[in-house]
């Protein structure tokens, strides 16, 4: 067990280490002059130059990622143009656009993305998990005809056409909601969960279609192996054999997609936080590369990846413990 | 006469999935106490009968006619609050592959405890203590520790004495058990047949019990019912039925069925003593795993494979047999010692070195199935060893091909067929195509026949024999079965945890067996007279304690 978290962590850390690397290299020989991108249009040619001397941009490209390496262990110092900046341990570089710390910025991020990654996820876990056992139950029932159709529907539709509905419906035309917003936990939280419901509900609703399906097919196997049938043979209810017996069998998959999810969705809920007007980590990585600002999206992917490599080790864990078969190595 | 209560009785019973008709009018009766055994080769529709008795088909799409009455109820017009009080409580079943016929997430216990508990008001705890007393009573040692492990944490007789466990744990008054021992070893099987034997004994409960394998009624039941395709072939008192059977189907399958004192059918060339052998092992190794978890699955070997004869490998699951087959054919790599085929020494030659003998060291395996490319035709399949020796001509390689399929008994114009058109049987006939198409001076075969009906055995094993007769083939026979290991060989030698305890001419093995292992596993096996088959239980049982 310890052995194997070990082993995770390092394996963890190799990965992103890469991932880094990485996205240096594609950045150094991506087109575009950085420098005038920060210094904007209207620079002279010495402002610009001023800026690319100030940012180290004319370093090769394994000093700069020294640098980026040895902040993250050490700190390091920068030059603000009129004077000095210390950024401590573990300092991910500074914003070339706003001469923000980029852990700061991350901080001040993610718990608005965390927010709404989590309420999300509850919710598409218990309307997928819930779907797809009530249908795999109802087999060659209406129901079950009903829920495959509006599963794929949920599939099919992408998030800013629900989330647009949604909000059409429920703020403008209803007005039994207020304006998707991002307020805080430690503020109000009657606030918080009204403003992200919309958010959470969307991204519930399409994320769950696809958890609807595996649990549907996965509890279809479950359903068909012999240890189910040995309990029919001896009498127990319907009802016991799903939620005691083939439930469990089909989590499996169920949890291994979800690790994935969860992760990524830290990166990649970009279109629900845009949609939603909700300051997260996604609207930010996605201006951070527009402007090639590297240290931001360094940062930001540097986070993200260290969270699908988290919710991967902790689902392990997770599948170990709901099946005993299972040696963690 | 005193007539007693009938615990089942079926009447024109018919099973049918889809437009297959796999039960066709089958009646018979079961007296309380009584043990009746349904005999018949696969899709005989002796498990579907079975099946139908605890209303098994309802919600799979199968079509039951006719009645069936179990305990006082009726299965096909009882409603399902109605089956499930007969499932378990009345009528229990005990099915063929335990493994997977336990709930792989949960301790044996609860399982048994949640069966208890859906027929019995009793608390969690109280259900717990009754699966702890039932496991007690199936000899499951240490119960109350054991009860808390996992399927996967049991052996393969344990887990089968824990499913009896749960079938006895609400008192039924039926066991209808499905295959309970084939998916066990020899030794075991004997155990669990003694078990329902004594547990007959003392329960006084009916037994209903479906099986391919003669031997395995004549050890357990009164009765004796040989179905075929659905129907009725003959029906009687073991002893009558086995003994001096009216059918001609019947004898037909009890003279197919191997038995150990059967010498090899189709006799071999004989070799004088001084012949160089064909291939020669000595103290041959095979370790799997690193560090503290190494394990040597083969444990220092020697066997010698002479032209024209047959040598029996014969051992129970995890004995090493089927490692030591893939070393045999280099496979898989022996660890350490010596391999020597024709005078050369192959164990240690690398891949390239060794190609040259590949084609003359053939195999031939259990599963007909899973050994086929299930989307190349059998033609392709057959021609494979031709095109890597280089065979480039597709006339000569379509007429080679054509002329292994007819030799072993097949259509050559089956060559465009996929396997799943054929029978078990054919498939390992179209696998024996295959070892003989690169012209092999020796073939391993691994469990050739186990996954085959009797009479289907009968013939793979008597085509096996022929080619040899014919080609002068060194043969390696590995199976799990004595009998048809005595069937085919002249030389036989014992497996026991990777090493031989007893190897020698098949009449010395079979005749006159030295290790007491040997011993113990001819004494498991089934006799087909239901007399014999007492004096084979107390023989157990003798041993056992000693």
């Amino acid at each position: 067990m310890t052995g194997f978290l070990i082993r995770r962590l390092g394996g963890a850390v190799l990965v992103l280490f890469a991932l880094t690397a990485i996205l240096y290299g594609i950045f150094y020989v991506a087109p575009g002059d950085v420098a005038q991108l920060v210094c904007g249009p209207r620079c002279s040619p010495a402002q610009v130059a001023q800026v690319t001397e100030q940012l180290r941009l004319n370093d090769p490209l394994y000093v700069q990622y020294g640098h980026f390496l040895q902040g993250i262990v050490a700190g390091r110092d920068f030059s603000t143009g009129t004077g000095v900046e210390h950024c401590s341990a573990p300092c991910l570089g500074v914003s070339y656009q706003s001469d923000q710390q980029v852990t700061q910025l991350i901080l001040a991020k993610l718990p608005v993305t965390g927010s709404l990654v989590i309420g999300a996820f509850a919710g598409w876990l218990l309307l997928g998990v819930g779907t797809g056992v009530l249908s795999a139950w109802r087999r060659g029932r209406l129901t079950e005809r009903v829920l495959t159709w509006l599963t794929l529907a949920g599939s099919a539709t992408p998030v800013f056409v629900i989330g647009l509905l949604l909000i059409i419906v429920f703020c403008s035309t209803l007005q039994w909601l207020p304006a998707p917003s991002y307020v805080p936990f430690s503020e109000d939280p009657e606030q918080w969960a009204w403003g992200l419901l919309l958010p959470w509900v969307s991204l519930a609703l399409i994320e769950s279609a696809k958890y609807a399906r595996l649990t549907r097919s996965a509890m279809l196997e479950t359903l068909a192996e012999d240890h189910v049938r040995t309990f029919r043979a001896y009498g127990v209810g319907e009802r016991a054999i799903i939620g005691r017996h083939a439930l469990r069998g089909a989590v499996a998959p169920v949890i291994a997609l979800s690790a994935l999810d969860f992760g990524t969705m830290f990166g990649g809920a970009v279109l629900t936080e845009s949609l939603f007007g909700i300051p997260g980590i996604g609207r930010e990585l996605v201006n951070a590369v527009k402007v090639v600002d590297l240290p931001v999206v360094v940062g930001m992917v540097l986070v993200t990846g260290f969270f699908v490599v988290l919710a991967n080790a902790a689902a392990d864990l997770l599948y170990a413990l709901a099946d005993r078969r299972v040696v963690l190595s | 006469m005193t007539t007693r209560e009938l615990l089942v009785d079926v009447s024109d019973l018919t099973v049918d999935f889809g437009s297959v008709r796999a039960v066709d009018g089958l009646s018979f009766t079961l007296e309380a106490g009584g043990a009746l055994g349904v005999v018949g080769e696969s899709g005989s529709g002796k498990s579907a009968s079975a099946y139908a008795l605890l209303g098994l088909h309802r919600g799979t799409g199968a079509r039951v006619g006719g009645t069936v009455k179990v305990a006082g109820t009726d299965v096909n017009a009882a409603d399902d609050a109605g089956l499930r009080a007969l499932r378990g409580a009345k009528a229990a079943m005990v099915f063929q592959d335990p493994l997977s016929s336990l709930d792989p997430y949960h301790p044996v216990a609860d399982q048994i405890a949640e069966v208890y508990r859906v027929h019995h008001r009793a608390s969690r705890k109280a259900a717990r203590a009754r699966a702890v007393e039932v496991l007690d009573r199936v000899g499951i040692p240490d119960a109350a520790r054991r009860s808390r492990l996992r399927p996967h944490e049991f052996s393969g007789g344990m887990r089968q004495r824990a499913l009896i466990a749960m079938a006895l744990a609400c008192e039924p008054r039926l066991i209808v058990a499905d295959e309970p021992t084939t998916a066990l070893d020899v030794t075991v099987q004997a155990q669990i047949l003694d078990l329902l034997h004594t547990l007959r004994q003392e329960t006084g409960m009916g037994l209903l019990l479906v099986t391919h394998d003669v031997g395995v009624a004549a050890e357990s039941v009164d009765d004796v019912l040989v179905m075929r395709e659905g129907r009725e072939v003959e029906r009687g008192p073991v002893a009558r039925v086995l003994g001096s059977p009216r059918e001609a189907y019947t004898k037909e399958l009890l003279a197919a069925v191997p038995r150990v004192e059967t010498r090899r059918v189709v006799p071999s060339q004989r070799v004088a003593e001084d012949v160089t052998p064909l291939l020669e092992a000595v103290d041959l190794r095979r370790e799997f795993g690193r560090g503290s978890g190494k394990v040597a699955a083969v444990g220092g070997v020697s066997l010698t494979v002479h032209a024209g004869q047959t040598l029996g490998i014969v051992g129970e699951s995890g004995s090493g047999k089927t490692t030591l087959g893939r070393m045999l054919v280099r496979l898989l790599d022996p660890t350490a010692g010596r391999l020597r085929y024709g005078g050369t020494e192959i164990g240690s030659l690398s891949e390239k070195e060794l190609r040259p003998f590949r084609r003359e060291l053939q195999m031939v395996f259990q599963d007909p199935v899973a050994s086929l490319n299930p989307r190349r035709s059998v033609g392709e399949s057959v021609a494979d060893p031709l095109r890597a020796a280089g065979e480039r001509d597709e006339g000569r390689v379509r007429d080679r091909v054509g002329a292994l399929l007819e030799r072993v008994g097949l259509d050559p114009a089956h060559f465009e067929r996929y396997p799943h058109e054929f029978s078990g049987g054919q498939r390992q006939r179209i696998g024996i195509a295959r070892a003989l198409a690169a012209e092999p001076k020796v073939i391993v075969c691994d469990e050739p026949v186990s996954a085959l009906d009797v009479t289907t055995q009968a013939q793979v094993v008597a085509l096996l024999a022929e080619l040899q007769r014919e080609l002068g083939i060194g043969l390696v026979f590995i199976a799990h079965d004595l009998a048809v290991v005595r069937q085919v060989s002249d030389r036989v030698a014992v497996m026991r945890g990777g090493l031989i305890v007893e190897q020698g001419s098949a009449d010395e093995v079979y005749g006159d067996p030295q290790d007491p292992y040997t011993k113990q596993l001819l004494a498991a096996v089934p006799a087909l007279d239901p007399g014999l088959a007492a004096a084979r239980r107390a023989a157990r049982r003798e041993l056992a304690a000693a």
